[in-house]
């Protein structure tokens, strides 16, 4: 959106704003009325609904005022005096130790929370504006895509500078609740995790002098990192970080049609995919015993063994994090809440369809370890010999963790005027920003 | 078995023993008979704050206050979890069934009638993956014959409660009976044959009693792994590979084992060939292994017969010195406070592995090893020493303990109960957990405004709860509301309430 349209749109925020609240959701109940209703502030296809005041959203407001920040909680988040805390069916469950991995009705792992709704929504700005890379032309987003399951589509994802990086883009949802980073575990939190493709080479190539300048010396973003952290005199590092882990743990997807059923609405899911999850959960498939329920991840290391694509050399993963050979090879056992959005899978994106990634695992321990390297393969990677229609049913059961409710909006205009490097297509999850109109003046 | 990677680091520990321990000399030895009652360390008070008096049940006495259900051959039994409610008990017939039965719901009894010794046989024709499983609380399982299984038996993944009793397991593939994840549980009279891993597999689970269980020509046949205040008491335990197995698997979330009692059991030529898949744990063990403690805390094992076993009668590990373990930097590699008290010890290592030989050879022991210790064991002891032929047990103290009489069980005094959650809090959570990804107070996002359902409802929480149950398409714009009717009624009436009482 250029400039002049936001003007249009500051235009409408005024109008929607005279009005009361209560006028407006009885002027607007079906699209019929929407279109021809005299508050809708532009005419978009999608635009069905005028909001005076969305809750979690950032509040746009006329250009030559800047961007104030979100002062309620994203889906799942309740405003306490800690911060955004958040709040999950789950929490009604116990785990054994606390340590929240299970079966059905299981607790949640700890997770990071506790943030600020401003600290969220700020960081909602970072992640998505270019500012952030060397050249101003990528931004975390671009490989953590909103709509590809905050992966990027790639087998390998590609930087800034256009170097095609070793590794595939991990996706974003619930890391909150990740005690390790990156596909090798080399991080323990998200603020040092979100140092890592800032500052590399072949990511966004920025540096932290670089970074601090380019922030510092925008028009808006300090007056937003001082709404976020209540101090000015100039943006920080550990700002900056503290407010990307903000928006990163916001990310969470909890309420997919397994978890209703997990919940105990067993009419949640079909025959095919019930019987999907009873192979998915069997001691012949065994996925469950890492990609363990609520999360269907068990947070730790593991050694499968899968193959390199074509000309790449072995990615030893978690060796070199730890230092030991006994975890050659070895990756982060990755979530699969929202799995059929991330394509292609594992670390080097070998896969790219559900299907070939969950035949890896019956095509022989340790088929694709290549010639003369020592791997020590994970027990649980045997030799289960499922039937392909069993193959067909586990692929069926991951596309039941599908849940977007929580999706956050791309912001429209970035608070850097750069052009946003991606296009969402999530109208049909989420408010376009268009229809956020908010209570601007107050 | 990968033999070789064993070799090696047992080579290694080995050369290190033995300058460790050549420099004391041998005494004569002193007999025990006093000591104190050893108490496991574990104030079950404190952690359940409810301690009345021992019960010997897993489950509450007053749970199954349902109805019965009778599944005859020919009928899937299935079919009958799917309609049954808690509180019911589900009765098998004797006959045969083939299917696999999932309980993904608490408090069901699921019985086999046994008439004049015919049993209900669960048959998977060996291409069934489980026989049951389940995630609920306070699940029963009694009396059935559990067959030709690809995967487990009877499996639990994070059932509190449980109780599995009275069952016969005969070659079913990988587990005959694995809890898993589950607190404050019974595995009794069960008899088990057969099986490539664990006959019965305790994994990380805490409270576990295991009992007068048969078990016999498995890899291993009682294993605890990862899991806390068990206790495997008279069992008998023959003709595996490996007899009893108290062990922390690296790698695991959870990552400890302690306070494990080992005691009254018959551990009896357990020389059975190793058939464990390749890469598993079990595979490491060498044939004839009668106790095996590999990097858990406190085990204390006492009064057991265990004979026969030809490489010898108890091996302690730590993680180093054990094949097929990865490396976690958060689980403590040494089996740290082991407790061997009086054990009848006969013909053990008779025909030990050439590992051990050499271990004995290096610390000048002659003799068939009842008593094995390999790597890092930190204030650990042994009462009545002499008794028995040792290799590596010399920095084990006199215990000062001589029974553990004073624990009964390590089951919770009350089962543990659904956590206790304020019904305002239940409507609440159930808000923001799963209606705020949908509804916001004022804007549109998938369905109506917070605002526009209150003004529909108001004075009506119970007519908004009826409909969340049950929802019907109302507006042309919007799509469809999924129905709500897991969450119970109390919980839709406390989440109406909730959403009528919002101002923000």
């Amino acid at each position: 959106m250029n400039r002049s349209q936001l003007g249009a749109v500051a235009v409408g925020v005024a109008v929607v704003v005279g009005l009361s609240t209560m006028a407006l959701f009885v002027a607007a109940p079906s699209t019929a009325a929407l279109s021809t209703a005299p508050l809708a502030v532009k005419t978009q296809a999608n635009l069905k609904w005028a909001a005076p005041e969305d809750p979690f959203a950032s509040e746009l407001e006329p250009v030559d005022r800047g961007f104030k920040l979100a002062k309620h909680c994203p889906p799942s988040f309740e405003l306490t005096d800690k911060g955004c805390e958040l709040r999950s069916l789950y929490q009604f469950y116990d785990s054994v130790q606390g340590r929240g991995v299970g079966g059905t009705q299981t607790s949640l792992p700890a997770n990071r929370d506790g943030f600020s709704p401003q600290q969220i929504d700020l960081g909602r700005f970072l992640f998505f504006d270019p500012l952030l890379s060397g050249d101003g032309s990528q931004s975390c987003a671009s490989c953590h895509q909103p709509d590809k399951g905050f992966a990027d589509g790639k087998a390998l994802s590609v930087g800034a500078t256009g170097a095609v990086g070793t590794r595939s883009a991990p996706s974003l949802w619930n890391s909150a609740f990740l005690t390790r980073l990156f596909w090798d575990g080399r991080a323990t939190s998200l603020e040092e995790q979100a140092q890592g493709p800032l500052y590399a080479a072949n990511e966004m190539n920025n540096n932290p002098v670089q970074l601090l300048a380019s922030l510092n010396g925008n028009k808006h973003y300090p007056v937003m990192f001082e709404q976020a952290f209540g101090v000015g005199g100039g943006i920080t590092l550990d700002q900056i970080y503290t407010s990307l882990a903000a928006f990163q743990s916001s990310l969470i997807s909890l309420n997919s049609r397994y978890d209703q059923y997990a919940h105990g609405n067993h009419q949640a899911l079909n025959e095919r995919e019930i019987a999907g999850l009873n192979v998915f959960r069997s001691f012949v498939a065994r996925c469950s015993e890492c990609h363990q329920p609520p999360l269907f991840t068990n947070n730790q290391i593991a050694v499968i063994g899968t193959p390199e694509p074509a000309g790449m050399a072995l990615d030893i993963g978690a060796e070199a994090t730890f230092n030991s050979a006994k975890l050659k090879g070895g990756f982060k056992v990755p979530t699969l809440r929202n799995i059929a959005k991330t394509a292609p899978y594992m670390h080097s994106g070998v896969f790219d369809n559900l299907r070939d990634a969950t035949e890896f695992y019956t095509k022989g321990r340790g088929h694709a370890v290549p010639e003369g390297v020592e791997m020590n393969l994970h027990w649980h990677i045997w030799e289960p010999d499922l039937a392909e229609h069993e193959l067909d049913l586990i692929v069926d059961f991951m596309k039941t963790l599908t849940d977007e409710t929580a999706k956050p909006q791309v912001p429209v205009t970035l608070p850097s005027g750069l052009e946003q490097p991606i296009l969402s297509t999530a109208a049909d999850h989420f408010v376009p920003e268009a229809q956020v109109i908010t209570d601007s003046v107050e | 078995m990968q033999t070789g990677k064993l070799v090696g680091a047992l080579l290694i520990a080995g050369a290190f023993a033995g300058g460790l321990y050549l420099g004391q000399g041998d005494s004569a030895p002193v007999i025990a008979s006093g000591g104190t009652s050893y108490g496991g360390g574990y104030n079950k008070a404190e952690d359940m704050a409810l301690a009345t008096s021992a019960s010997a049940t897993a489950v509450a006495a007053d749970t199954y206050d349902g109805i019965t259900h009778v599944v005859k051959p020919g009928d899937s039994i299935q079919a009958v979890v799917k309609i049954a409610n808690p509180g019911d008990t589900i009765q098998v017939m004797p006959g045969e069934y083939s299917e696999t039965i999932y309980i993904d719901k608490d408090s069901i009894r699921l019985v086999g009638v046994i008439e004049k010794g015919e049993r209900a046989t669960l048959n998977g024709k060996g291409t069934l993956n489980d026989a049951i499983l389940y995630s609920g609380n306070n699940i029963v399982v009694e009396n059935f014959l559990i067959t030709k299984y690809k995967g487990n038996a009877i499996m639990g993944q994070a059932g509190n409660n449980f109780e599995i009793r009275n069952n016969i397991i005969i070659d079913t593939g990988v587990y005959g009976i694995f809890p898993q994840l589950g607190k404050n549980g019974i595995v009794e009279h069960n008899i088990i044959s057969g099986i490539e891993d664990a006959a019965i597999y305790v994994g990380m689970s805490d409270n576990i009693h295991v009992a007068h269980n048969e078990v016999f020509d498995s890899v291993a046949g009682i294993e605890i792994e990862n899991s806390r205040h068990a206790i495997v008491e008279n069992n008998y335990v023959h003709d595996n590979t490996g007899g009893i197995l108290a062990f922390i698997t690296p790698g695991l979330p959870i990552k400890t084992t302690s306070d494990v009692i080992i005691r009254n059991n018959f551990v009896v030529n357990n020389n059975h060939v190793n058939f464990g898949a390749p890469g598993s744990t079990v595979a490491g063990i060498p044939a004839g292994t009668g106790v095996l403690i590999m990097a858990a805390d406190k085990v204390v094992v006492e009064d057991n017969i265990i004979s026969g076993n030809k490489t010898a009668g108890i091996i302690i590990t730590d993680h180093d010195n054990a094949a097929n373990t990865t490396l976690d930097p958060e689980s403590d590699p040494a089996p740290d406070e082991v407790v061997l008290l009086d054990n009848t010890m006969v013909n053990n290592g008779y025909d030990t592995i050439d590992e051990v030989k050499a271990l004995m050879l290096l610390n000048f022991t002659t003799g068939n090893p009842d008593i094995v210790r390999i790597g890092v064991s930190r204030d650990s002891c042994i009462r009545n020493r002499h008794r028995y032929i040792t290799v590596g047990l010399k920095d084990f103290t006199d215990c000062t303990y001589s029974n553990t009489d004073a624990v009964d069980t390590y089951l919770l005094d009350t089962p543990v109960p659904p956590r206790e959650i304020d019904p305002a809090d239940r409507g609440k959570i159930a808000y923001l957990g799963v209606c705020t990804g949908c509804h916001s107070y004022t804007g549109r996002i998938i369905g109506p405004p917070i605002q526009m359902i209150q003004a529909l409802y108001m004075d009506n929480p119970q007519g908004l709860a009826d409909y969340i149950a049950n929802p019907i398409k109302k507006r042309p714009d919007y799509p469809e509301m999924p129905k709500q009717n897991y969450l119970d009624e109390e919980t839709r009436l406390a989440v109406a309430k909730y959403v009528l009482s919002r101002t923000n």
